[in-house]
């Protein structure tokens, strides 16, 4: 595809915003009922972004490395669940940074500039910027953003924002061997969600849908599930996710209303001196 | 000269003011990571980065500190009847018409009540502390508490705050003469019959 705005359009504790010209809005689509479960799309990640997480243990389960950490930005995770009696499905989603149109973490950090939002609507991390404070990780509802052991730095799956930007596909799309993962303009994502879900249905999927939730305004990274009525089957993917309404109250309200009161108890303790003025009685004997 | 009278040990003043200079340095540092508007406070602490590493052992000296003051002071800030007779005309305290106050001992009532808001904000702030403090042990918690720990802390600190503005703004301005209390140790005969009559007749009593 052609190269992408790059534009920065949110950026984390920091209001004004310059204005930037509108930009196509990118999608990666991940299509559940053509996952292999091949994990080829952890391994192209971490080679594109140079990780090499420490070698783990095997957990009685496919999943593995077993967790996201700042060395792993996406994982797969393997549910067998029995929705129909005597039916039992491997339902294996791909773990990773949903890319929300209103991020959580972008909302929770303090540090101007650490997280940035572009105008195509991926969600990046500036480590350079960041201060390891971890807010991040309680402004996120998909439980992403991990902190670096070694630098205290948090990361995350960055949509291949550095591939994007010079119109690659990100690194999971692009070694995906069943076309599973896509990646495009959100609105042809969307539409290849529809034909996806038509096939689905037409083959009994009846609950087949698009996970493109709308309490996040929805997000870059979409899911086609197979039972789009229950999501939760996919390893707890979140029915309504959104940010968490302490981080709102935290991050909103908060913040102008507190400041604004301690700014003017000095101003009122100035007033009194000098309308009251101090008690000298004392000093004056 | 004037008469002098004994008020705090060098110890207690010692203290005092590690807790007074952690207090302002936590501030600062806090305010900077809770409004972006403040970062640039970050920079008393060298940086974002560095304040975020720092300001919660600078906490965990304050509430060491502080800790120690609650329990110094604990049974001289018991509220009184004679205490609640003195709020009953807390407008004319804020006037400076003093005349005719109920006599009261070392401490009054605002300065009691300002103690427990400290006890009360202090410990909030220590525990839900301890909660967000990455990387040591928000791990062990999970998410759901950590939000109400910084949602806690950011009250907590607040209040705290509007504490220490109005216990600044009394120490130092308005009631003239306290801050050498803290600094030397002694305030003027004069200015405990005047602000501490209570007090001034016992302390005087044993020195007789």
């Amino acid at each position: 595809m052609a190269i992408q705005a790059m534009e920065i359009t949110q950026r984390s504790a920091t209001r004004s915003m310059p204005a930037v010209a509108p930009a196509t809005k990118v999608a990666k689509l991940i299509d559940i009922s053509k996952c292999i479960g091949c994990k080829a799309c952890q391994t192209a990640c971490s080679e594109w972004n140079d990780l090499r997480d420490e070698i783990g243990h095997n957990a009685g389960i496919y999943d593995n490395p077993r967790d996201l950490t700042d060395q792993s930005w996406t994982v797969m995770r393997f549910s067998e669940v029995e929705l129909e009696a005597g039916k039992l499905e491997w339902l294996i989603r791909k773990d990773g940074c949903m890319h929300c149109a209103d991020p959580g973490c972008l909302k929770a950090c303090p540090a101007p500039g650490a997280i940035v939002q572009y105008s195509n609507g991926i969600v990046d991390f500036n480590p350079e910027h960041c201060i390891g404070c971890g807010y991040c990780i309680s402004g996120c509802p998909f439980n992403i953003p991990r902190l670096s052991k070694k630098d205290n730095k948090a990361s995350k799956c960055t949509l291949c924002s550095d591939r994007v930007a010079v119109g690659q596909q990100p690194a999971c799309v692009k070694t995906c061997p069943t076309k599973a993962i896509t990646f495009g303009t959100k609105d042809e994502m969307i539409k290849q969600a529809e034909g996806r879900i038509t096939d689905l249905k037409s083959r009994g999927y009846k609950n087949a849908g698009v996970y493109d939730p709308k309490g996040v305004g929805g997000t870059h990274v979409m899911y086609v599930l197979q039972h789009a009525d229950k999501p939760e089957a996919y390893n707890a993917l979140p029915r309504d996710p959104g940010i968490s309404p302490m981080v709102g109250v935290w991050k909103g309200i908060t913040k102008p209303i507190l400041s604004a009161v301690l700014g003017l108890a000095v101003f009122g303790a100035l007033v009194h001196y000098v309308t009251v003025g101090p008690k000298a009685k004392h000093e004056e004997e | 000269m004037p008469q002098l009278i004994h008020r705090y040990t060098v110890q207690e003043r010692a203290n005092h003011w590690v807790v007074a200079v952690s207090f302002i340095l936590l501030a600062l540092s806090g305010l900077a990571l809770f409004l972006p508007q403040f970062f640039v406070l970050s920079y008393v602490l060298g940086g974002g980065t560095w304040s975020r590493i720092l300001h919660p052992f600078i906490g965990v000296l304050l509430a060491l500190g502080f800790g120690r003051m609650a329990l110094r002071y604990w049974n001289d800030n018991k509220i009184t009847d004679t205490d609640r007779q003195w709020m009953k005309r807390i407008g004319d305290v804020i006037r400076n018409r003093d005349q005719g106050l109920p006599e009261i001992g070392k401490y009054n009532p605002g300065q009691k009540y300002q103690f427990w808001t400290w006890v009360v904000s202090i410990l909030l702030l220590f525990v839900s502390g301890i909660v967000m403090w990455q990387p040591y042990f928000t791990p062990y918690f999970t998410v759901g508490l950590v939000r109400v720990a910084v949602l806690v802390h950011a009250f907590s600190a607040f209040v705290a705050i509007l504490g220490l503005i109005a216990h600044v703004y009394a120490g130092v301005m308005w009631v003239r003469g306290s801050l050498r209390a803290m600094t030397r140790g002694t305030v003027t005969a004069s200015w405990a019959k005047d602000h501490h009559p209570a007090w001034y007749r016992s302390v005087s009593k044993g020195a007789k």
